[in-house]
């Protein structure tokens, strides 16, 4: 782009009405940009086609989504805790005291496929900026990560630039990432999920929302200059399926600077102290356009903006450059006149850049009636005029065919019943050693350990693949647990159950921790939604996780879709990643995973009901590498009633230590607790092989103090939840009897088989 | 009297808040100060907090070596005065700006580490220690990319002399620190730099231990008993 481009203007559009347009380079459909002209009664201008291209994309629209999110809505239970809902940057909930919670989970995925240090960098960064918009201070982060098997040669590019672009951009906000998930699966080989969870508290009288209430009150662009990064990040790259030009994107990756952006942290949290904003939006995906059309939308409906006043990195960039541009570290505040000095100077007292660029303007009742009026001049010369609710709220949307896939049957009809199983001790404790080292149930310290747990001192929890806990502040015992859970293999096999699954698994992990659920974030991570197939995936999720939030009365707070997870014709396993929110009210009480040394001797008990449970098992899949079958089944009463057992169980102090059953099953959570706790424990079983490896929902084992066993099993019995003693802490091994025999594993060589995965590949040279 | 303890908050400081929380518990009242004011408010003694300051750009610690606080801070500092205890990023400031010798560069594994790690105090002759006992092992939070100490090997038999190693890793040093050093002293024992975390190591609740305490008690003891400042203890 030569200096001084000549901009495209809204009189050189009028009078060039057959000038051809880059639209379809740009992500847009033919019937798209018809409809933009349409609006128009007009060509757009390059800067007006800038806009429309990235508000209307899959990623920031929702074109392909919005027909079945409603029902989030629609069938959301009636809870007083909910303060701001789905729609606004992310929802905010009660939590008790006077305190409020945002959190909410965003995909950056494809970014970290072509980049994976800044790609899953930016993805902190981002979700970070959409918490902080809200009002409130972020105190923690969490990620939920899927990538191609382990040992695979591109995942060891793509997990330590992941997990190294995690660590540097978090530990550098100063924010503890206090758990998430890790899995591996070949689909995500060349579609690995970054998706990054991001939590915020605040008083509930600090909310603040994206609106620009007051004609005459000023747009200030403050934070980061704008450069040529990220151009089109939104539209081209995060809507899109890869192909073998995928590595050619990488200048649409954004970089971060997580300096800044903990300066723009501070230094926003004392703008809202000192009350000098009336209307706050970041810049994420689609930069100016996004911030400008959804802060006019949101308020009178009329802003003006000078586009040549925003501070650049680079000048050559032209006006569409600068509105499609994703640099990070970017927010946009509406701010009273009166107010404009006292804000400059907050700004300047942390070193952070301030640019008046417009201002809040009145719309005629005509104006109005077409979705209000954004103008943006570029050297004197109006580049944009167009109604910003027709960019901002509505976009296309699309009723998608979708249908059942025809492998649907088979792959639910091979059930792994057929499978074979150990046949000896020997077999089985070999089998039982396998699944423990296995990548996606291993212990992920080689990961975790890159992260700070511990900053702000607030950390209460921070279990890799369990709840992690926060207390609210120093001077309460208020707490909340998160925990975000996600089974691609199970909701491959039954999209309607392996939504409802994850659900009830996080709303598990929460409950482990002693905590109440009490809402719910998602990312719904999908291939194309141009496959009938994908889009049955979708809609049966979706159905089935908007079913399962109304019974169990937590509502949706928000979320994030991510289609195109797919290369050619292969998409990746349907995988929703739910995050639940629970509240205790004293976190003194929390339950912990690791079998205490103070429990030796403790009798062990496993609750619910264990059923011959292995389809989408981790046994089935590390064992022999089958995917069948049909998932568990999720029984949410049942669910409900153990989470009401656990968090009595906290709350009386019954119980020495809890953890919840998932993944790779009893013997997962048995292998776990006891190395975190550096002891053993024996248990005596009927059926050792479904009893150690089924993976039936509803389970959890309870540690129960030795004065406390009749309270318990009252407590049990009193919420119908089955309860049977099957062990006892203790010993320095893993020791499984049964009626025919039994087997023992020293706890020196289980820590081998579950800590030696990840060193032993990523450590390799 | 209540010892009154600074924490400087530079741009990209991190760990202020923990280390003022750690002030409070150990009785003492932490005072907020500012790096770009050339005030130290009369405290008693210094935190340089955890954290990324100024981005951690060009060198770590290397830009906060020049704040304005520093001008202040340095002098008395320097003279056996004033007690400072720099902690990470604090510790890597100190060493720019020359309070204690050496440098914290790279873990050897070249990732950020965040572990439970065991230590041993060396010496219980700082203003920072002498709550403890030498040869005591206690359980703080390691959390830094860059704690890797090195020193001249004459330096560091030096330190080694003169009773100047104030924490040692127990086992081997996770970040590759030469001779395992985690923490060292200047001569005088008012200023000790510590890679380690003690301020997250006070609460049952939050940390692995409340073993960091000990740092935080050790000042207050030294302040209200208002002893002259010990000579040092090589």
């Amino acid at each position: 782009m030569p200096e001084a481009a000549q901009a495209d203007t809204v009189a050189t559009a009028e009078a060039t009405p057959d000038t051809p347009q880059p639209f379809a380079e740009l992500g847009m459909a033919d019937d798209e940009y018809a409809r933009v002209r349409e609006i128009l009664g007009r060509r757009p201008t390059s800067a007006e086609l800038a806009i429309y291209s990235v508000m209307w994309s899959e990623h920031c629209s929702y074109k392909s989504s919005k027909v079945h999110l409603r029902q989030f809505g629609e069938k959301a239970p009636e809870n007083d805790a909910l303060l701001v809902g789905i729609g606004e940057n992310a929802g905010v909930v009660d939590v008790g005291d006077g305190y409020a919670v945002t959190f909410k989970i965003e995909s950056h995925n494809h970014p970290s496929y072509v980049e994976p240090h800044q790609g899953a960098a930016t993805g902190v960064g981002g979700i970070v900026r959409d918490i902080l918009t809200m009002g409130a201070r972020p105190v923690a982060v969490m990620d939920a990560l899927r990538f191609g098997p382990a040992d695979a040669p591109d995942t060891r590019r793509v997990l330590p630039g992941v997990v190294s672009g995690i660590s540097f951009y978090g530990n550098c906000l100063g924010l503890p990432n206090i758990g998430g998930e890790l899995g591996f699966g070949a689909g995500y080989a060349a579609n690995p999920l970054v998706n990054a969870l991001c939590m915020g508290i605040m008083k509930h009288e600090d909310i603040k929302l994206a609106q620009a209430p007051g004609p005459g009150n000023k747009v200030v662009l403050f934070g980061a200059t704008t450069g040529p990064d990220g151009i089109g990040g939104a539209s081209v790259l995060a809507s899109a399926s890869f192909d073998d030009e995928s590595h050619a994107k990488r200048p649409s990756v954004q970089v971060g600077d997580p300096f800044l952006e903990k300066l723009l942290i501070e230094c926003s949290l004392e703008l809202f102290g000192k009350d000098l904003v009336v209307g706050i939006q970041d810049l994420g995906a689609a930069g100016v356009s996004c911030s400008t059309t959804e802060l006019a939308a949101g308020g009178t409906g009329g802003m003006r903006v000078e586009l040549d006043r925003v501070p650049l990195r680079d000048p050559r960039l032209a006006p569409e450059e600068i509105l499609m541009s994703e640099s990070q570290e970017r927010m946009m505040a509406i701010v009273e006149p009166a107010r404009l000095d006292e804000f400059m100077a907050v700004c300047a007292k942390w070193n952070i850049l301030a640019t008046e660029i417009g201002e809040v303007t009145d719309v005629t009742a005509e104006e109005a009636e077409r979705g209000g009026r954004l103008v943006m001049t570029w050297n004197g010369e109006t580049v944009v005029d167009l109604p910003p609710r027709t960019a901002s709220d509505e976009g296309p949307v699309y009723e998608r065919p979708y249908a059942r896939p025809a492998d649907q049957d088979g792959l639910q009809a091979d059930d792994p019943s057929r499978l074979e199983r150990p046949k000896t001790d020997d077999e089985l404790r070999e089998q039982v050693l396998r699944v423990l080292a296995a990548p996606g149930i291993c212990d992920p310290t080689w990961v975790t350990e890159q992260y700070d747990r511990y900053v702000l001192g607030n950390t209460v929890l921070a279990t890799p693949h369990d709840g992690g806990m926060i207390r609210l502040s120093d001077d309460t015992d208020r707490g909340v647990a998160l925990a975000t859970d996600g089974n691609g293999r199970y909701t491959r096999l039954d999209p309607y159950t392996g939504a409802r699954a994850a659900y009830a698994e996080a709303f598990r992990n929460v409950a482990a921790t002693g905590a109440r659920p009490l809402a719910v974030t998602n990312c719904l991570n999908f291939g194309s939604p141009e496959d009938p197939g994908v889009m049955w995936q979708f809609a049966e999720s979706v159905r089935g996780l908007a079913d399962a939030c109304g019974q169990l009365g937590t509502p949706v707070t928000g979320g994030n879709v991510s289609f195109y997870n797919q290369t050619g014709d292969t998409a990746i396993h349907p995988t929703p990643v739910i995050g639940v929110l629970g509240v205790i009210d004293d976190v003194n009480d929390r339950l912990r995973t690791a079998f205490g040394h103070d429990a030796d001797g403790a009798a062990i008990f496993l609750l619910g009901e264990t059923r011959a449970e292995l389809g989408g098992s981790a046994w089935a899949d590390v064992v022999h590498g089958h995917l069948g079958g049909l998932p568990p089944k999720v029984d949410l009463a049942a669910e409900a009633a153990l989470a009401e057992v656990l968090a009595d169980a906290a709350e009386y102090g019954v119980a020495a230590a809890a953890h919840d059953l998932s993944d790779g099953g009893l013997v997962a959570a048995l292998a776990e607790s006891s190395l975190r706790g550096n002891i053993g424990c024996a248990v005596e079983l009927d059926d050792p092989f479904t009893d150690l490896f089924s993976e039936s929902t509803a389970r959890a084992i309870v540690v129960v103090r030795p004065d406390a066993e009749s309270a318990f099993t009252e407590l049990c019995t009193r919420h119908g939840v089955p309860a049977a003693a099957i062990g006892t802490v203790g010993g320095s091994s893993l020791t499984v009897r049964h009626p025919a025999g039994g087997f023992e594993i020293p706890l020196d060589d289980l820590r081998t088989a579950h800590a030696s995965t990840f060193p032993g590949i990523f450590d390799a040279e | 009297m209540t010892a009154r303890v600074g924490v400087v908050t530079f741009p990209g400081s991190l760990d202020d808040r923990d280390a003022a929380r750690a002030v409070r518990i150990a009785g003492a009242e932490p005072v907020a100060l500012w790096h770009g004011d050339a005030d130290l408010k009369g405290v008693d003694a210094v935190i340089l907090p955890g954290g990324f300051s100024y981005g951690d750009y060009l060198r770590c610690g290397a830009i906060a070596r020049f704040a304005p606080i520093m001008a202040e801070l340095v002098p008395p500092a320097r003279s056996g005065e004033l007690p400072v205890l720099g902690i990470c990023n604090g510790f890597q400031i100190l060493c720019e700006s020359h309070l204690l010798p050496g440098a914290l560069t790279r873990n050897r594994s070249l990732h950020f580490i965040n572990r439970d790690q065991r230590l041993r105090i060396e010496s219980a002759g700082t203003a920072w220690t002498n709550r403890y006992l030498p040869g005591q092992e206690i359980l703080v939070v390691l959390k830094s990319g860059e704690g890797n100490y090195v020193a001249a090997p004459e330096t560091l038999d030096e330190l080694e002399r003169s009773g100047r190693v104030v924490a040692r890793y127990v086992g081997t040093a996770p970040n590759g620190s030469q001779r395992d050093i985690a923490g060292i002293s200047n001569e005088h024992g008012n200023i000790v730099g510590l890679m380690p975390h003690p301020e997250h190591a006070v609460e049952e609740l939050t940390g692995p231990s409340v073993d960091g305490l000990g740092f935080f008690t050790s000042l207050v003891a030294r302040v209200t008993e208002a002893s002259p400042a010990p000579a040092g203890t090589g």
